[in-house]
């Protein structure tokens, strides 16, 4: 389940392409979580969770961060991660199964957006990719 | 299992009313297979399967994904009852073709996805929703008679 070469460039190209833009990707990532999977608004009980809330897209962009952190580490997320992975699991302890849902909405919002470029060789490498971030996210829970 | 608005119910039919079934069939199948390898254990039957281009292009991938979105199709005029319509498919898969129910829920994000890639701006977060209750409705019902 290692990152390939192919996996890791078709990523890179992919975050290259998106520039600045990574941030409006995952606030509407997190939207799209929010509506689907309404369990997963019992993490944020304390955010406005109304459409366009200045608060989700504070959220989004903090996403957006570590996701762009984790493109420039492909090499090394489990350490990468670590502070994230502690965060997580000691205060927010939010069950790993949420990451999954995120991850997805994710993949729906940049198929959305990039149709083009989301061949089935980025989607599988993309998701191979979200699955090791999430790996190293819950590596520190227990 | 998930109950359906009347607004699920529209918006699940009235994107569906778009769907050429034949290329999103061969889409999602074949997305399923390059994506999630592991699922390629079903289908060795199918020939060649060595890379993401020869299975997109692998006419039994395509005929089979038809065959699967086509069952799907056909579900959404009884979303109601998807227990009931997907009864004998559920037997099926359990008892002849031992799919392992995880795989319904992996196909069924898999056509999430492809719909986004069709539908683009008209796959809003409201008609993801939807069809996300959708997906995990009809994986529930085909795993119902699972023993």
């Amino acid at each position: 389940m290692a990152l390939s070469a192919e996996d890791r460039a078709l990523v890179r190209a992919l975050w290259k392409k998106l520039g600045s833009n990574v941030g409006v990707y995952t606030t509407e990532a997190l939207e799209r979580t929010f509506l689907a999977f309404p369990a997963t608004k019992t993490y944020f009980s304390h955010l406005d969770l109304s459409p366009g809330s200045s608060q989700v897209r504070a959220h989004g962009q903090k996403v957006a961060d570590a996701l762009s952190l984790a493109v420039e580490r492909l090499d090394d997320l489990p350490h990468a991660l670590s502070a994230l992975s502690r965060l997580h699991a000691c205060q927010l302890r939010v069950d790993p199964a949420s990451f999954q849902l995120l991850g997805h909405c994710l993949l729906v919002t940049l198929a959305r957006h990039y149709p083009g470029d989301f061949s089935p060789a980025l989607q599988a490498s993309l998701d191979k990719f979200l699955s090791h971030v999430i790996s190293a996210l819950v590596s520190e829970y227990r | 299992m998930g109950h359906f608005t009347e607004e699920d119910k529209a918006t699940i039919t009235s994107l569906w009313g778009k769907v050429n079934v034949e290329d999103a069939g061969g889409e999602t199948l074949g997305r399923l297979l390059v994506v999630y390898p592991w699922t390629q254990r079903f289908f060795d039957s199918f020939g060649n399967l060595s890379s993401a281009s020869a299975i997109m292009g692998n006419p039994k991938v395509k005929a089979h994904g038809k065959k699967v979105l086509t069952s799907l199709g056909g579900a959404i005029k009884h979303l109601d009852d998807l227990k009931g319509t997907f009864a004998q498919l559920s037997e099926l898969h359990c008892d002849k073709l031992h799919v392992d129910p995880e795989n319904f829920k992996l196909l069924g994000n898999v056509l999430v996805t492809v719909l986004a890639i069709h539908f683009g701006k008209e796959f809003t977060p409201e008609v993801q929703a939807s069809w996300q209750k959708m997906v995990t409705a009809v994986a529930s019902a085909l795993s119902s008679r699972y023993h």
